[in-house]
């Protein structure tokens, strides 16, 4: 067992931990810490992965801003400090066959494939993933044209979440 | 060295996970939450086939970066949506908003 | 290497040959001087905030023309320990209804996004804690988790005061990430990367003569982000009975206390670093490590006397001011600024360096005149809408 394999498996087993808490517990607000904590795992395997800028990013965008945005919507749509009664709805079993399902599925299909256990390659160190990036977002022959439509749905959200949650007095 | 299917799994079963808390919740936002779980599941993946595959093709970062993008504004939509039905109907358990019009 | 230009790693390497002498496995003996070194930093810097302790009140009170601490010990200096001893010893209460964990976990997490700042300041030209090519953006992440603590102390405190407080905190640093964000990608286009030793590297002029209305628009977004007056409505202490930690108490109330004055010093050093030069002055840093740090920590200082100048001497302003003045003033401000400074910056690449720096400094004034002049006449306009209001009902109130 390498460092490497013990480190993701710790990151790994809270990421999942947290996660399952995310849609057990019954206190709202706690679900979105959960989250918190799931998503700051996740930037963990992310810069595990050699992707550092998707880590920090991962750590603004989501929980600097998505998670903060939860935590508000919890508070805003509450009638008092506590949150009652039982959360999950009357179907979940079906809902928990549904998921064991979904994950067997996908284990059994990824068995089949060949390049399955193949280890990485030494990342090459004159690589410089954030400057290539900057690169293909941005050059014609590469994604700017994504870019430039994410940026569009971005603005096509921000004028639409304002107008639907506003409050006309 | 970590073989590339232990990344898979992972996020297999946070793939999973996330599918639960969209079905068998009750409460609207939390439905939400399930579905960022989702989206993150499918981020690890993409990041871990970038790794995995040839590091010099980029895609695979710009591929998760779309999502980031894409994930933020479906999030801020839907939690709006969801504040304007309880301003609405006072209630955000999904059983109850039933009703297309009174 | 000798010692006096690189300590760290000639200690390392020493440390690393005591330990394998003993016996260790090389990775351990390397992780073990990691954690060793990590802990070496932030002893120093909880040493440090002591005093940043000690030189708060007395710069408070020099500005409030009064002398401050001065009967413990020489010049007061002992004050800080005796506050401390009076912190440790009071009682821990947790109130009853608050969420017993989160609401203990608020001031660590709070205390822990101001130390893990400092893994990516440059104390030298080789002593940086970790080399990171995305540094700017990661000085954003920890903000958000300060973010974070701020609101998990206010709903853990069962308390409507401190819901409120903790709302408009992080309504008002959420809002100011953005100039912030912005302008911090100026000093990247300068020196072509994210990393902080790429920026100090790049700093043979210092950036302030380069782009003096983007180190005032980050200095602006950094007392908002930190929480100080004039934006300090988290804790408005005569509107709001302290904000969101009234309930903390002892200790805990010590670590956000401690967490805020640290975090302005660290904000003190960034605006010195990402604009002033960092560990750089005309070649100093080059003949020993340890004056480096000294010049950054003078630095830093500088930065620090300048956020508290500002804190003691302007007015707090009501929150829904601050937030205009953001969406409003700032942002479109910093956009255009990143604008104007990217399309100068292709302009001007391969010309002399005077004619850059003259060039960047010209443009960067030509901006915040038109600024002003765009709000002056705004005012104006709106000054005039209320007088002529005014007007009216005098006129109809005399007849």
């Amino acid at each position: 067992m390498t460092g490497e394999q013990i480190m993701f498996l710790l990151v790994a087993l809270f990421t999942l931990v947290s996660a399952s808490r995310v849609v057990t517990t019954g206190n709202l607000v706690h679900a979105a810490l959960w989250l918190i904590s799931t998503l700051f795992g996740v930037a963990v395997i992310f810069a595990l992965l050699n992707a550092g800028f998707l880590a920090v990013v991962q750590v603004v965008v989501y929980i600097g801003a998505i998670a903060i945005l939860f935590i508000f919507a919890v508070m805003l749509t509450r009638k008092d400090m506590r949150d009652q009664g039982p959360q999950l709805n009357k179907n979940w079993w079906f809902g928990g066959l549904l998921a064991v399902g979904t994950f067997g599925g996908l284990i059994f299909l990824l068995q089949g494939w060949s390049g399955l256990s193949k280890t990485a390659a030494d990342f090459p160190s004159s690589f410089d993933a954030v400057n290539e990036l900057g690169i293909a977002l941005t050059s014609p022959t590469g994604y700017v044209l994504p870019f430039e439509v994410a940026s569009v749905l971005l603005v096509a959200a921000l004028v639409g979440a304002v107008y639907v949650a506003f409050n006309r007095k | 060295m970590v073989p590339l299917s232990w990344y898979l799994i992972f996020a297999a079963a946070l793939f999973s996970i996330g599918l639960f808390g969209v079905l068998a919740r009750r409460n609207a936002v939390a439905i939400l939450l399930g579905i960022e779980l989702m989206l993150n599941s499918v981020n690890v993946n993409l990041a871990a086939f970038w790794r995995y595959g040839d590091v010099m093709q980029i895609a695979g970062q710009v591929f998760a970066i779309i999502v980031f993008a894409v994930a933020a504004a479906e999030v801020s939509v839907g939690l709006a949506l969801v504040i304007s039905v309880y301003r609405r109907r006072n209630t955000v358990i999904a059983d109850e908003i039933d009703l297309l019009k009174w | 290497m000798n010692f006096w230009n690189d300590p760290l790693k000639v200690a390392a390497d020493w440390l690393l040959g005591i330990f394998t002498g003993w016996g260790m496995p090389e990775l351990v003996a390397q992780i073990l001087i990691g954690f060793l070194g990590i802990f070496v930093l932030i002893s120093l810097l909880m040493v440090l905030d002591i005093f940043l302790v000690w030189i708060e009140r007395k710069v408070v009170s020099r500005f409030q023309d009064r002398i401050g601490p001065n009967r413990v010990g020489p010049f007061g200096l002992i004050q800080p320990f005796a506050d401390i001893i009076k912190l440790l010893i009071k009682e821990d209460i947790t109130p009853e209804g608050a969420d017993r964990v989160v609401f203990n976990l608020a001031p660590i997490l709070s205390m822990m996004s101001v130390l893990i700042l400092w893994a990516v300041v440059p104390l030298a030209p080789k002593m940086l804690g970790v080399d990171l090519n995305v540094g700017a953006l990661y000085i954003i992440a920890a903000g958000a988790i300060s973010t974070l603590s701020i609101i998990m102390a206010g709903w853990a405190s069962n308390n409507k005061y401190a819901l409120i407080g903790a709302f408009r905190e992080v309504a008002v640093m959420i809002s100011f990430e953005i100039p912030m964000l912005t302008v911090l990608l100026i000093p990247t286009i300068f020196a072509g990367s994210m990393g902080i030793g790429a920026i100090t590297n790049a700093q043979s002029v210092w950036f302030i003569f380069l782009a003096p209305l983007a180190a005032l628009i980050f200095l602006i977004a950094a007392i908002a982000e930190l929480g100080r007056a004039p934006f300090d409505m988290g804790e408005a202490e005569s509107e709001l009975v302290s904000g969101y930690n009234i309930e903390y108490s002892g200790m805990k109330f010590g670590m956000f206390y401690a967490g805020e004055l640290l975090h302005a010093f660290t904000y003190g050093g960034f605006w010195s670093i990402l604009f002033f030069g960092g560990y750089r002055f005309f070649g100093l840093e080059q003949v020993s490590a340890f004056l480096a740090i000294a010049v950054i920590l003078f630095k830093a200082l500088v930065g620090y006397w300048i956020i508290m100048w500002v804190k003691y001497t302007l007015m707090r302003i009501r929150i829904d001011h601050m937030l205009a003045f953001n969406w409003k003033f700032l942002t479109p401000l910093a956009f255009v600024l990143l604008m104007v400074v990217a399309f100068m910056n292709a302009l001007l690449k391969g010309t002399s360096p005077w004619l850059y720096v003259s060039g960047m400094f010209l443009s960067n004034v030509a901006v915040g005149w038109v600024a002003l002049e765009i709000a002056r006449v705004t005012s104006r306009k709106a000054r005039e809408q209320v007088e002529g209001a005014k007007r009216v009902i005098e006129a109809e109130a005399h007849h």
